[in-house]
């Protein structure tokens, strides 16, 4: 039962698990916890697609280090963020930049989705108004139709 | 109501192209997208002046160190290597035969132990003018570094002109590095 537990705990405590090691952390919890907040927001760079806070790479942990330095100094989160961008490019961030270049990025997806509604609504209105109304019924057909009722019912 | 079906239908020409354009905006955006190589990155410093940096010397190499100051004047490369590094390996070769050329390369020693280092260009041969120890890997960041090896060309005065991301190949060197360095002399 024992195992078991720990298997739980191991699974659930997981993604709070970070790859920044004790020895690296500042000891001012505030500042560490910015820290941790910029690492999150940076690319490592050699695993790509994880976090310079989640990586176990040589140059993700440099440049964790480095963020730790740069606050210690007393940079601003901007101006770490700054700091490492200017050397790395905006790939670096994994959140981009909103700017000109990232506009399609950033609303392409909602300009689309507008863009099929506004399709799907102009083609039932189109649908609606092409679609002609029903003829009426003259004397003959009328008179079929009662007939065809009226034997319905008889049956 | 048989004849409702029959109504003919106004044609719309736009209902009918937008997908087909849809379709190519995404296709052209896919077909760039999908066949650049995601490992290269694109470098924010390619334009801009050398970052300022001082590195110690290689111990037992010589005593010069490698700085910013040695930079200027022509145009050279600067290679980013380390003896635990595989594909500078593969490189070296490419490296020796440019300096050999007569072109100018320093050498940042990015992360390495100086007498593994001292024993890789020994075996290898020694292509650089200068080279510095960067063991900590501070000034890789300052250059934006994330992997070895690297090369970087700079022009006269300082700024990076150009950045290769892994091994030089004898074609990326025919191709791109020595028509490079001709148009920057």
């Amino acid at each position: 039962m024992t195992w078991r537990l720990l298997l739980l705990l191991l699974v659930l405590g997981a993604p709070a698990q970070a790859a920044t090691s004790p020895g690296e952390m500042l000891r001012d919890p505030a500042l560490e916890a910015r820290a941790r907040t910029i690492g999150k927001e940076l690319r490592c760079l050699v695993c790509q697609n994880q976090s310079i806070d989640d990586s176990d790479a040589e140059l993700a942990r440099d440049l964790r280090r480095l963020v730790r330095e740069r606050l210690v100094a007393g940079d601003s989160d901007a101006e770490v963020l700054g700091f490492v961008t200017e050397r790395y490019g905006d790939f670096v961030l994994l959140k981009p930049p909103i700017r000109p270049v990232t506009w399609l990025l950033w609303f392409g997806p909602a300009a689309l989705l507008l863009l099929g509604i506004l399709l799907i609504a102009a083609y039932h209105r189109g649908r609606r108004r092409e679609a002609p109304a029903p003829a009426e019924l003259d004397p003959a057909e009328r008179a079929r139709l009662e007939r065809l009722i009226a034997g319905d019912r008889g049956a | 109501m048989i004849e409702a079906t029959h109504a003919p239908v106004r044609r719309r020409p736009l209902l009918f192209i937008l997908p087909v354009l849809l379709f190519a905006l995404v296709g052209a955006f896919l077909a760039i997208g999908l066949t650049r190589d995601p490992s290269t990155l694109p470098s924010a410093l390619v334009g801009k002046e050398a970052p300022p940096f001082a590195l110690p010397p290689l111990e037992g190499r010589d005593s010069h160190g490698f700085a910013r100051a040695d930079l200027g004047g022509e145009p050279m490369l600067v290679n980013v290597f380390a003896s635990w590094c595989v594909p500078c390996r593969v490189e070296h070769p490419v490296i020796n035969r440019l300096a050999g050329q007569g072109v100018v390369v320093h050498g940042i020693n990015y992360k390495d132990r100086p007498e593994d280092a001292k024993a890789w260009l020994a075996e290898l041969g020694d292509p650089f003018r200068r080279v510095g120890a960067d063991r900590d890997g501070r000034v890789g960041i300052e250059w934006g570094v994330y992997g070895v090896p690297e090369t970087f060309v700079l022009d006269r005065d300082g700024k990076i002109a150009h950045r290769h991301v892994g091994p030089l190949q004898p074609r990326d060197v025919e191709e791109k590095i020595l028509p490079l360095l001709e148009k920057l002399k």
